[in-house]
């Protein structure tokens, strides 16, 4: 087990690296001189030297690549172009807004899928399992952006339950801060919910193929018992790895449904450096989101481990 | 008494018609085999008395427990009596345990399920079954992929009887095994009844199994009892035709001509071939030799067979020999050139019949197709009318139908299908042929024909092959002279009849020892 | 042939039929605006009624199927193209370094959500239908990789791959002979649904302003448009809305009829 994590852990270490190389390349090295590109064609030369200058563009690539990679390591994102203030308060501000977002959508899609999946695999074929999947089936084709739009016009225009957009800020308490991201973050899981319930039902039923189905149910288990004691655990390990894809969905899903309820989180951010051409922002900002889905992946990864003992050896 | 008596048995799932008026008894303390080809309805017999049936089947008659009616009880009762008064195992030891849960904890379910002991006097009570079953090294913590076959099996038959059932039932427990092991666990068994005086109910389709093992035997061919009653009666009295036929397929002897003079064709010289094993807990990554300093040589027109058991090594020596992977040291020559270095000259000269009549082919391609793949090494392969030609003499040669050039394989029936894979081996005259495991998956009246086949092939021209199978009684008729194979190495050779007759190393006598064989007065040929 | 597989095939031949007439006839000229008939409602002038500038919505949701359709359709033809051939190789290649590259390469792309490759090329080349295009087409690479590498593994260990390598055969040319008519079904079947992601991931990069730039018609910028509206003219977020899942749920169900009928067994990633 200690062996197995090592090895993810250094894959993981690997794949932030490549995915740094990516990032600095595309930002950086592909726009030729980014400082050019950032001020336009218009730019009055001092202000391009100086620009410069704070970017450090007069030295070597590899110098800068470690200047950054080094920043990021000890907190410091740079500086922003545009508003003159520390990328890492920037961040720090909106990840408390996009990280609660993904989380919290992350918790309704698992709390509906999990039941609704489990419920349709083990009424396989009847009114209740068509139900379900009718219903998954419509969830997979809406857009989330699009349902985001449909409940403000249903609970926050019509029905009043919700204010239209804002975010009320977790100084005003857990509840306030909560209340104004729940729109969103049904918006946010209810098409992931619908995918995650068809991998669960499939997986599962797939597992009550399984001869060790038989074999609990020689041993004298009902059908529901064979179904929770034998099946769910192994139908867990396909679904895992959907789990670990749906958060950098829901991460980058985020982005879009933010804009649709003017929350400030990182979405916002990036959209307003993309136009104002802060390459300094969305580079940081962009390593971040990469860094959090790797994470997240390395922690699915030590699950697999936990649910499925065949890995725990596996070098 | 009886304990289990299955009374005018009835089946039929959708459409289909399965079983017919099958009747079954079963004594507490005897053992009652089931016998048949695939097909039979021997497994789902078994099942229908668990109540256990796919969907959409349909069940009439009587299924009689200790005088309740099965069939007439409801789930819920069903469910009081599985794992409790009826227990079952079955053929596949390793997709019957469930990954995830350790062997312990499954054990423990069976108790816990039926009784009201707490889980530590389950777990207790489980450590003492899995002694009972020869497990007793055996952490309960252990998960199911890191036992052996037979360690795997022997925990189903714990989870089975933990709770020392009525009646057990064991659908082909032994099939999946070697044949050492399949012994051992023939002889727990055995055992476990007499000790519980617990009725078995064994379904199997290997006759030697049967013979040495079953109080009573019932025959079945197509969903219907051809023949019943005490095993001895059965078997040597032979009523019914089928079980005539069955028995004579069984022990299926061919005629094969005199092998030539020794003229060395492929020559295996000191080949070694080693894995990293993975490492295991906290011990250091072993060294696997798979295949350690193997020598010998296959002359021209030989037949020659290897025997072992699963891990031996013969596959991994199977696929040097045949070029698909390297080794480390030595060489294997084909008529004087290396099967490594020469590649397609060496590749056009041995061809190959797998196992599997489901797998060996592409599932997208034509026959014509399939069977002229070995084309592929000629340098010019026969065109338009000639091409036909050569695949309507193939088709012949092998006992199918120059018709059959333009179907599919899935038209084909198992034995037609290595039929085929044979054509396919044959097309392009070549001096080797390796049969690996090649009548293995096949019923035994369906291997006696592609045995026949082989052995009419030889007579009509000089075949070499290297015939590679577990089943001692198959090379045993095939080939002339056979090599044994334990742990990475030959540990003898010699002429067939010489090896089977007096074995000389041990592990050869004990291989013998442990394959099953049918009693002399079933084999004379039935009544007289 | 299941119901679903018939509205699936009907509804995605009425898009796709929409996106072709759109080429030699729409009923209003989307170039046209007509602010005096601005924000009307469904009626049997507009069928769909009109946008803040008087455009014809049913216009321009044929229009926008023409940008949706093209995105999504040439995304899942770079995905396809360079996925499976990498798919193939490193499972010809089992366990050798290429195929280590290989898949390391494809983990590292999932690393990246389309929507972060998308802000990525954005921030330095600017928005684009092109740049969508390229985003879910980076995207969809790991994705065919990923499913033909390992429907080619369990095919590489069937015997008739190793009668084939008996027969002298080369690992590509067994790979194409054997091993891609194998997993066409599976390729196809993953194809629609791909598309129809495409399709969604078009709208959600062109309702943030990432995807296709006006004068072009897409049914995500219709979105953005509407959004502001969303109180006085509910419909202008309708059409375009329902447009879209009604053809991705199209999609979905002909490809879930395609993996029914061509082969039951087949197991298709529906992430």
């Amino acid at each position: 087990m200690l062996i197995y994590t090592l090895r993810r852990l250094a894959s993981l270490t690997v794949s932030l690296i490549v995915a740094s190389f990516v990032i600095f390349a595309v930002i950086e090295v592909i726009p030729g001189d980014p400082a050019s590109f950032m001020l336009g064609v218009n730019a009055r030369p001092d202000t391009l030297a100086a620009l410069r200058a704070e970017l450090g563009l007069d030295q070597s690539l590899p110098v800068r690549y470690f200047a950054w990679v080094s920043g990021m390591l000890t907190g410091d994102f740079g500086i922003s172009y545009t508003y003159k203030t520390p990328v890492a308060g920037m961040v720090a501000d909106r990840i408390w807004v996009s990280l609660p977002l993904a989380i919290y959508a992350l918790i309704l899609s698992t709390a509906i899928a999990f039941p609704a999946g489990i419920y349709a695999a083990s009424r396989r074929g009847g009114v209740g399992d068509t139900a379900v999947m009718g219903a998954t089936q419509l969830g997979v084709a809406i857009p989330n952006f699009w349902f985001a739009m449909i409940l403000v016009l249903i609970f926050a225009i019509n029905l009043r339950w919700f204010s239209a957009g804002g975010f009320a800020g977790w100084d005003k308490g857990l509840f306030a801060g909560l209340w104004s991201l729940t729109l969103p973050a049904i918006a946010l899981a209810l098409p992931q919910a619908a995918i995650l319930a068809r991998v669960m039902r499939s997986s599962l039923l797939d597992m009550l193929g399984e001869d060790f189905m038989r074999t609990a149910r020689a041993k004298g288990l009902t059908r529901r018992q064979a179904l929770w004691r034998h099946a769910v655990r192994n139908a867990m390990i396909p679904v895992l790895t959907i789990l670990g894809l749906q958060f950098s969905f829901l991460l980058a899903g985020g982005i879009v449904i933010e804009q649709v309820f003017f929350l400030p989180g990182l979405g916002r951010l990036i959209f307003q450096s993309i136009s104002a051409r802060d390459l300094i922002v969305v580079e940081s900002v962009v390593m971040l989101l990469v860094f959090l889905v790797i994470v997240v992946n390395f922690l699915v990864d030590l699950t697999y481990a936990w649910v499925d003992p065949r890995l725990r050896r596996r070098t | 008494m009886t304990l289990l008596s299955v009374r005018n048995l009835s089946l039929s799932i959708g459409d289909t018609d399965i079983l017919h008026d099958v009747d079954v008894d079963v004594a507490p303390g005897q053992i009652t085999a089931i016998t048949g080809e695939s097909g039979s309805g021997k497994s789902l017999t078994a099942l229908s008395v668990m109540d256990l049936l796919p969907r959409g089947s349909q069940v009439q008659g009587q299924i009689l427990f200790g005088g309740d009616d099965l069939l007439a009880m409801d789930e819920a009762q069903m469910c009081a009596l599985r794992g409790n008064d009826i227990a079952m195992i079955f053929q596949e030891p390793l997709t019957a345990l469930n990954p995830v849960k350790s062997v312990g904890d499954q054990v423990a379910e069976t108790i816990l399920i039926h009784t009201d002991e707490s889980r530590r006097q389950a777990k207790a009570r489980a450590r003492d079954v899995m002694n009972r079953v020869g497990l007793d090294g055996i952490s309960l913590d252990r998960f199911p992929h890191e036992l052996s076959g037979g360690q795997r099996q022997r925990v189903c038959i714990a989870m089975a009887i933990a709770l020392r059932p009525k009646l057990l039932i064991a659908d082909e427990p032994t099939t999946a095994l070697d044949v050492t092991t399949q012994a051992t666990i023939l002889d727990l068994l055995k055992g476990l009844v007499r000790e519980f005086d617990m009725g078995l109910l064994m379904i199997t389709h290997d006759l030697a199994v049967v013979a040495d093992f079953a109080d009573s035997i019932a025959v079945m061919q197509m969903g219907r009892v051809v023949e019943a009653g005490p095993t001895g009666d059965v078997l040597q009295n032979q009523t019914h035709p089928y079980t005539r036929a069955l028995l004579a397929a069984s022990t299926h002897q061919v005629d094969l001509p005199d092998a030539p003079s020794p003229d060395p064709l492929l020559v295996v010289d000191g080949v070694t071939r080693t894995y990293r094993r993975p490492r295991v807990g906290l011990a250091a990554p072993g060294v696997v030799r798979a295949v350690d300093d193997v020598s010998f040589t296959l002359a021209r027109g030989e037949r020659l067979g290897l025997v072992g058991e699963s891990g031996c090594g013969k596959s991994t020596l199977t696929r040097a020999i045949l070029g698909l992977d390297t080794v480390q040291a030595g060489d294997i020559t084909l008529g004087g050139k290396s099967v490594f270095a020469d590649g397609l000259a060496v590749r056009r000269r041995m061809q190959v019949v797998f196992q599997d009549p489901y797998g060996s082919f592409n599932p997208r391609h034509r026959v014509d197709r399939l069977i002229t793949e070995p084309f592929h090494v000629l340098d010019r392969p026969p065109k338009g009318a000639a091409r036909a030609q050569v695949i309507a003499r193939a088709l012949t040669d092998v006992g199918l139908d120059p018709e059959d050039a333009g179907k599919f394989i899935h038209e084909f029936s198992g034995g037609q299908r290595q039929r085929l894979a044979i054509a396919r081996a044959l097309i392009v005259e070549p001096d080797l042929i390796v049969f690996d495991e090649a009548v293995s998956a096949l019923d035994v009246s369906v291997r006696a024909q592609v045995l026949d086949l082989i052995a009419d092939l030889c007579r009509k021209r000089p075949l070499s092959y290297l015939f590679i199978s577990h089943d001692l009684s198959v090379v045993r008729t095939v080939t002339d002279r056979v090599l044994v194979m334990r742990a990475g190495q030959i540990v003898e050779q010699g002429p067939t009849e010489d090896v089977f007759q007096n074995p000389t190393h041990p592990y050869t006598q004990e291989l013998l020892a442990a394959a099953p064989v049918l009693p002399d007065y079933a084999t004379a040929g039935g009544p007289t | 042939m299941k119901v679903g597989f018939v509205i699936g095939a009907v509804l995605s031949a009425i898009v796709l039929g929409l996106a072709v007439l759109s080429f030699v006839w729409t009923p209003y000229d989307i170039t046209q605006l007509d602010v005096a008939n601005k924000l009307k409602g469904p009626s049997d002038v507009h069928w769909l009624g009109t946008d803040h500038f008087g455009r014809d919505l049913l216009s321009m949701v044929m229009m926008g199927a023409r940008t949706s359709l093209a995105v999504a359709l040439v995304a899942v033809g770079i995905g396809m193209g360079l996925g499976i051939p990498l798919g193939l190789t490193a499972a010809a290649l089992q366990g050798g370094w290429l195929d280590e590259v290989i898949m390391r390469g494809n983990d590292l792309i999932f690393a990246f959500p389309s929507l972060v490759i998308a802000i990525l090329i954005t921030a330095v080349f600017g928005a684009s239908a092109v740049n969508a295009i390229i985003a879910i087409g980076i995207f969809n690479i790991p994705v065919f990789a990923r499913l033909s590498r390992g429907a080619a593994l369990s095919l590489w260990s069937r015997d008739f791959i190793l009668a084939a390598r008996v027969a002298g055969k080369g690992k590509a040319r067994i790979s194409w002979e054997h091993i891609l008519p194998n997993i066409t079904n599976l390729m196809i079947v993953q194809g629609t649904i791909q598309f129809s992601l495409g399709i969604l991931a078009e709208a959600a990069l062109s309702y943030i302003g990432l995807g296709a730039q006006p004068p072009t018609a897409s049914w995500g910028r219709m979105l953005a448009d509407a959004q502001t509206l969303l109180y006085i003219a509910p419909h202008t977020a309708l059409v375009p809305g329902l447009t879209i899942v009604i053809t991705v749920l199209g999609l979905n169900l002909l490809g879930d009829g395609l993996r029914d009928m061509l082969d039951p067994r087949l197991r298709v990633d529906r992430s």
